[in-house]
């Protein structure tokens, strides 16, 4: 089994179809949607954790490619610039899976990428806006 | 037992024990009051949190033909100056906005930048762009000016900040049900999270808690450079109740600072924007505590746990001027990183960079040791305890205005 959180750009084409219900119908993949929007230009833009056999996700996200989707690891999307942070620690109750925490040791707030959902809830609030979005 | 010249003789002969407020707090424990009060000669403070009444005065020098700023118009970047002075004195403040910011026109604004900003930059040694307007006079003839400035340039640039070094400060919550954008953070509703603002036991005030060994004159390390301690801040309110170890419980004692701007640097006095709120300076400050007897290394040893702070309601509370907390947690609570209010538990998060502030700490205790900042005597006291010092709310008077 993996669990794995993507980034899925949708070109304007695909923007009006049921890519998502394909990947539960034919792959049995469970997928959470993280967040979703569509910009102004009509490109679509989707926050998905996928849930599945390594084998079907595998296929699921050939699947994917096939169509036109550009898919993107989430981690490389918030980024924290270290120069800017003062470690203050403001983002830590804002970030919704603890990928902001604290090192009790250091006194340091920890960003933890791999915990990201890159719900982006941390950039405007840090004061020092040193939470930049990467696209 | 000790006196400030005594501990100064030490430091120039490079014999001076220096400790943090962090360290001190072990040593006393380990040793006792007495031993570490024989031992220790100065404790070092360090805080490093957005402060709003901070700002920097300049004089740019004359330019040819002369030009009045004062009682004109001028600008930093956009971001305007206060010019009710002579022709090229102007001050400019940390949350001053550019006339075209939005503000909360879209809201929540972002007040990405301000003269928070301007400053770091001017620290920074960027060129900043000054625009002035002026009336013209005869000996002042030039009605406009705009140029290029930097702080090399300046005949004077001065750090002057009325309102610093908050003692103890209040833990912000929302009991509303919609999310509030405030100068503690946003608020997440119903109780989403709980920030504070203070570095605890190493803030400076909460260290010295009756300004004992502080006042007027006391040197101190600030945004990265040297500074003085000008007058008691503004809303300075020392009379607050306290608890048995003589710290207050609530926000009390405040400092007005002040230092030569081209001293300092901007890794510490940073450019902020509060989401909702408004651009702030976070300004690192750093205080010696001379060891002049037991019983300031006894304050100077309180520990996280030993410090209380008020959970006030920022939702509906605070803004309608209403009095009241929610219940008071130490700082050993808000520092685990959750705390219970109401019966709920509820995340923390600090404003205040408590690694900064140990960084602080340890860089003027490294010049202290180093004799390269030695202590000052105060001139004169701050208002203390007793001294009935209180801050009022504004008494709003009807404007009458008389009938012809």
């Amino acid at each position: 089994m993996v669990s794995k959180r993507i980034v899925l750009h949708f070109p304007h084409r695909l923007v009006n179809q049921p890519i998502v219900y394909k990947l539960v119908k034919e792959y049995d993949l469970k997928f959470n949607i993280l967040k979703a929007f569509v910009t102004p230009e009509e490109e679509g833009l989707m926050v998905l954790e996928l849930n599945g056999k390594r084998e079907n996700f595998e296929h699921g996200i050939e699947y994917l490619k096939s169509c036109g989707v550009k898919i993107q690891a989430l981690s490389q999307d918030v980024i924290r610039n270290e120069e800017k942070c003062t470690n203050c620690g403001v983002c830590i109750p804002i970030c919704p899976t603890q990928a902001l925490y604290l090192d009790k040791e250091t006194a340091k707030v920890n960003f933890d990428s791999k915990k990201c959902i890159a719900c982006e809830l941390c950039v405007k609030i840090c004061p020092p806006r040193a939470m930049e979005v990467h696209f | 037992m000790k006196t400030i010249k005594e501990i100064n003789e030490k430091i120039k002969k490079g014999e001076a024990v220096v400790v943090t407020a962090e360290e001190v707090i072990d040593l006393v424990q380990k040793k006792g009051v007495k031993k570490a009060a024989q031992e220790v000669d100065v404790v070092t403070c360090g805080t490093f949190g957005p402060m709003c009444s901070s700002g920097a005065y300049f004089n740019i020098g004359h330019s040819k033909p002369r030009i009045k700023i004062g009682g004109g118009v001028c600008s930093l970047n956009d971001v305007p100056c206060y010019t009710g002075f002579a022709a090229v004195d102007f001050y400019l403040g940390a949350t001053a906005l550019p006339e075209d910011d939005p503000r909360n026109k879209v809201y929540p604004g972002e007040f990405k930048y301000g003269g928070a900003h301007v400053i770091q930059e001017l620290v920074s040694g960027k060129d900043i762009r000054l625009e002035a307007t002026a009336y013209g006079t005869d000996c002042y003839p030039r009605r406009k000016i705009e140029t290029l400035v930097r702080l090399s340039d300046m005949n004077e640039a001065v750090l002057f900040n009325i309102r610093n070094c908050y003692q103890n400060y209040n833990v912000a919550v929302n009991l509303s049900d919609k999310p509030v954008y405030t100068y503690m953070g946003m608020l997440k509703p119903n109780l989403g999270n709980a920030n504070y603002c203070s570095a605890g036991q190493l803030s400076p005030l909460l260290k010295d808690p009756y300004y004992r060994t502080i006042g007027i004159g006391t040197r101190i390390f600030l945004g990265g450079g040297t500074g003085y301690i000008a007058w008691q801040g503004t809303q300075h309110n020392p009379c607050v109740p306290r608890k048995e170890n003589g710290i207050p419980q609530s926000p009390a004692g405040t400092l007005a600072v002040i230092g030569d701007l081209k001293q300092m640097s901007p890794k510490w006095l940073v450019g902020v924007s509060m989401l909702g709120y408004g651009a702030t300076l976070v300004v690192g400050i750093g205080l010696p505590i001379p060891v002049l007897d037991e019983k300031v290394i006894e304050h100077a040893a309180a520990a996280d746990k030993d410090i209380y702070a008020q959970v006030v309601d920022y939702g509906t509370n605070y803004p309608n001027c209403v009095p009241g907390s929610l219940g008071e947690v130490n700082y050993e609570q808000l520092k685990s990183g959750k705390i219970i209010v109401q019966g709920k538990e509820v995340l923390t998060g600090n404003l205040s960079s408590y690694s900064k502030a140990r960084e602080i700490s340890e860089e003027l205790k490294r010049r202290i040791k180093e004799n390269e900042f030695v202590l000052s005597e105060p001139v004169a006291p701050l208002p203390g305890a007793d001294s009935g010092y209180s801050f009022k709310s504004l008494k709003e008077r009807p404007i009458v205005t008389k009938e012809e």
